[in-house]
C-alpha cells in the first residue's frame, strides 16, 4: 500500500530536513523598505481613463455598476452639452464612486465598460484610517492629465465625432479646444 | 563540604536575593524562549520571525506582553468567576517553584558569602518538582472547567490526562537515576555525575525522560490539547488579556524548569563537558552558570526543532504511546537496572553479570522478533470485514460485493429519477 509507514531511520531523516532548511536563504521581503512590485496584470485601484484631449472615456452608463457582484459601485450619469462637455457624446459620469470596502478587485467591471474607461492599476496600498477615507470619488479615480491633455469640460476635436473619438482616431488636443471657463480668467 | 551544607548557611537576605535572581532569570528565559522559538521555527520554515521590535526583534516578547496586558480582561457569563482567576494564578506560581531546587552553579561567591546559586536544597528535592508540577495540573483542570464551555473543559480533560500519564513515565525514568546516584538530592545527584553523565550511563531513561518532557508541557508534537483544529485553544480558549499572559507565562517558564531538571538529572548540571573540566573555576566559579545556561538551550532548542519538525500526534495513539510503550519500556528498565545495582553491592563475580546483561538483550530481541512475526501473521490472516447488503442504494463497502437486488433497485431509481427529469423537461419545453 502507498501509505505504508517508513522506517523509524528514515522518518528520522524529517529533522535533517528542518535542519539543513535553518541555513537556507529566507523568501521573506522586508516589504515597506523592500519591494518586489506586483504580477503585471495584478488587479488594484481602478482608474477612470481619458482620451488624448482630455476629454473623459467614462458615458455614466452604469455597466459596471450592474456587473459588480459586491455593489460597491455607484455611477449617476448626466447629459453633455455644448457648452459644458466631459465625454465625447451624449452622457458622461457626473458622479462616479467606488467603496473600497466592499470591491472585491474581481475586475468584472472592467470586462463590462463599453469604452475602457475603467481599468485597474497596480496600486494596492489601499489602508486608510476611516471608512469614509475609502469611498473613492470621482477626482480620486481619473487618470490624471498628460502632455497635450486639457481639462475638462471643453469641446471635441473639430471636425470629429464621437464615434471617431470612439474607433481611437484622436491622437491629441487641438488649440480650438481651449476653453477659458468664467472664474479662471487669467 | 557539599552544597545542601554550604547553602544552608546562607543569611535571610542572601535567600531573597537569590530568589529574586532565580525569579528575574526565570522571566528573562520566557521573554528570550519566545523570542527564540519564534526566530528558530521561521528559519526552519525559510522565513526570518520577528525581526522590527528591538534589536533582532529581541523585545518582541516584550511588546506582545505589553499588548496583552491592554487588552479587555474579559470573564465569560457562564464561567465560575474565582476559579477562572484562581486557575491561571496557580499555573503560573507553581511553576516557579521547581527552581528553588535546581542547583544553577558550583560553589561561587556572593556578596562575599561563600555559597552555590541554589536556593534551597532537601534531601527529596526531586519528588518535591514532581509534586509542583502535579500542582500545576490543577491550574488546568480548574481552568478548563471553570470557563463554563465545552471546549476549554475538553482540551483541560485532554491537558490533564495528558500530564499525569506522562508523569507516570516520567517518574520512573528518574527513578533509575535515584538508584544509580542513590540520592534525590538535586546538588547530589549533579555531584554524583562529575565523572559520567547519567544521559550516557542511564541511556534509556534519559530518553523517556526528553520524551515524556515534551508531554508534560503540552509542546508539539504532543500539543493535542491545543489542537486548534479540534478544541480552538483547549483550556485557555475563554482566557484573555493578563490571564492568558499568565497560562502563556507558566508554559514557557515550565519548558525552562523541565529543561533545567533534564540538565540537572542527566546532563550533569552545571559541570562542564568532559576534557573541559578546567573552565569549572573561571570566573571564580560562575563560569558553571554558563555550562548550566548552555545546556538548558540546548534542550530548548530540541523542543523548538521537534515543533517544527513532526506534525501533531492523534489523542488516542499519544496515550497508546505513553501507557503501553513508555511505561512498560521504564519498568523493565528500572528492573534490570534494580538487580544489576544489587548485583554490584552484593559483590557477584563479574562472568554472572554480563551473563545477565548478555540474557537481558537476548530476551528483548526474542520479544520483539517474535512480536514482529506476529504481527505480520496477523495482517496476512487479516480479511476484510463482511457486510449485509443493504436495502437500499449506496455505494459498496470495502470488500462488499453487491448482490443482484441491491443493483436493481439501485438501476430502478436512477431510471425512475431519469424518467421524471425527461418529463419536467418536455414539460418546459411545451409550456
Amino acid at each position: 500500500m502507498a501509505d505504508e509507514p517508513k522506517s523509524f531511520s528514515q522518518q528520522l531523516l524529517g529533522f535533517w530536513v528542518t535542519f539543513s532548511t535553518m541555513f537556507k536563504k529566507v523568501n521573506t521581503v522586508q516589504y515597506p523598505e523592500e519591494r518586489e512590485g506586483t504580477a503585471e496584470r495584478f488587479h488594484g485601484r481602478h482608474q477612470l481613463n481619458r482620451y488624448d484631449d482630455g476629454l473623459e472615456k467614462c458615458i455614466g452608463c452604469e455597466l459596471c455598476a450592474w456587473a459588480c457582484p459586491a455593489d460597491a459601485i455607484y455611477v449617476e450619469g448626466a447629459d453633455n452639452t455644448e457648452e459644458e462637455r466631459f465625454s465625447p457624446g451624449e452622457r458622461y459620469g457626473q458622479v462616479y464612486q467606488i467603496n473600497y470596502l466592499r470591491c472585491i478587485f474581481c475586475g468584472l467591471c472592467i470586462e463590462a465598460c463599453p469604452t475602457r474607461a475603467l481599468t485597474m492599476t497596480n496600486e494596492f496600498e489601499l489602508a486608510d484610517n476611516s471608512r469614509a477615507k475609502l469611498i473613492f470619488e470621482k477626482e480620486d479615480l481619473l487618470a490624471p492629465l498628460r502632455q497635450g491633455m486639457i481639462a475638462p469640460p471643453h469641446p471635441m476635436y473639430p471636425d470629429l465625432t464621437h464615434i471617431d473619438y470612439y474607433k481611437g482616431e484622436i491622437t491629441g488636443s487641438h488649440p480650438t479646444q481651449q476653453v477659458v471657463h468664467e472664474g479662471e480668467a487669467k | 563540604m557539599n552544597t545542601a551544607a554550604l547553602i544552608g548557611k546562607d543569611p535571610g537576605w542572601l535567600i531573597l536575593v537569590k530568589g529574586l535572581l532565580i525569579f528575574v532569570f526565570c522571566v528573562v528565559c520566557t521573554l528570550m524562549a519566545v523570542w527564540g522559538e519564534r526566530r528558530i521555527v521561521a528559519r526552519m520554515q525559510m522565513r526570518l520571525g520577528p525581526n522590527r521590535v528591538g534589536k533582532f526583534g529581541l523585545l518582541q516578547a516584550l511588546a506582545d506582553g505589553v499588548k496583552l496586558a491592554l487588552k479587555e480582561d474579559l470573564i465569560p457569563a457562564a464561567a465560575d468567576k474565582i476559579v477562572f482567576i484562581v486557575a491561571p494564578v496557580i499555573s503560573a506560581t507553581t511553576c516557579f517553584m521547581a527552581f528553588a531546587v535546581i542547583p544553577f552553579t558550583g560553589k561561587v561567591t556572593l556578596f562575599g558569602h561563600k555559597t552555590a546559586m541554589q536556593l534551597t536544597d532537601l534531601p527529596v528535592s526531586v519528588l518535591y518538582i514532581l509534586a509542583i508540577a502535579s500542582v500545576g495540573v490543577y491550574g488546568i483542570v480548574l481552568a478548563g472547567w471553570s470557563s463554563g464551555s465545552t471546549y476549554p473543559l475538553l482540551g483541560g480533560l485532554r491537558s490533564s490526562a495528558q500530564v499525569i500519564s506522562y508523569e507516570v513515565a516520567m517518574g520512573l525514568s528518574l527513578v533509575a537515576v535515584f538508584i544509580y546516584s542513590g540520592s534525590m538530592s538535586t546538588s547530589e545527584i549533579v555531584a554524583a555525575q562529575h565523572q559520567w553523565w547519567y544521559a550516557v550511563v542511564l541511556f534509556p531513561s534519559f530518553v523517556i525522560y526528553v520524551i515524556s518532557m515534551v508531554g508534560e508541557t503540552n509542546r508539539a508534537p504532543f500539543d493535542l490539547a491545543e489542537a486548534e483544529g479540534e478544541l480552538v485553544g483547549g483550556f485557555h480558549t475563554e482566557y484573555s488579556s493578563l490571564k492568558f499572559a499568565l497560562f502563556f507565562l507558566a508554559e514557557y517558564v515550565n519548558i525552562v524548569a523541565v529543561s533545567s531538571l533534564a540538565t540537572t538529572l542527566f546532563l550533569g548540571g552545571y559541570h562542564a563537558l568532559p576534557g573541559l573540566t578546567f573552565t569549572e573555576s573561571w570566573l571564580g566559579g560562575w563560569f558553571t552558570l554558563i555550562w548550566f545556561v548552555a545546556k538548558v538551550v540546548a534542550f530548548f532548542f530540541l523542543f523548538v526543532w521537534l515543533r517544527g519538525t513532526l506534525p501533531r500526534l492523534r489523542y488516542d495513539q499519544f496515550m497508546k504511546f505513553g501507557w503501553k510503550v513508555l511505561i512498560p519500556t521504564s519498568l523493565v528498565w528500572i528492573l534490570v537496572l534494580a538487580t544489576l545495582r544489587v548485583m554490584a553491592e552484593r559483590s557477584v563475580s563479574r562472568p554472572i553479570v554480563i551473563g545477565f546483561s548478555i540474557g537481558v538483550v537476548l530476551f528483548v530481541v526474542l520479544v520483539t522478533t517474535l512480536y514482529d512475526r506476529s504481527v505480520e501473521v496477523a495482517k496476512r490472516r487479516a480479511v476484510l470485514p463482511e457486510f449485509p447488503a443493504p436495502n437500499f442504494p449506496v455505494p459498496a463497502l470495502p470488500g462488499q460485493v453487491l448482490e443482484g437486488a441491491s443493483m436493481a433497485i439501485t438501476q430502478e431509481v436512477t431510471q425512475d429519477v431519469t424518467q421524471e427529469v425527461k418529463q419536467e423537461e418536455s414539460e418546459i419545453h411545451n409550456g
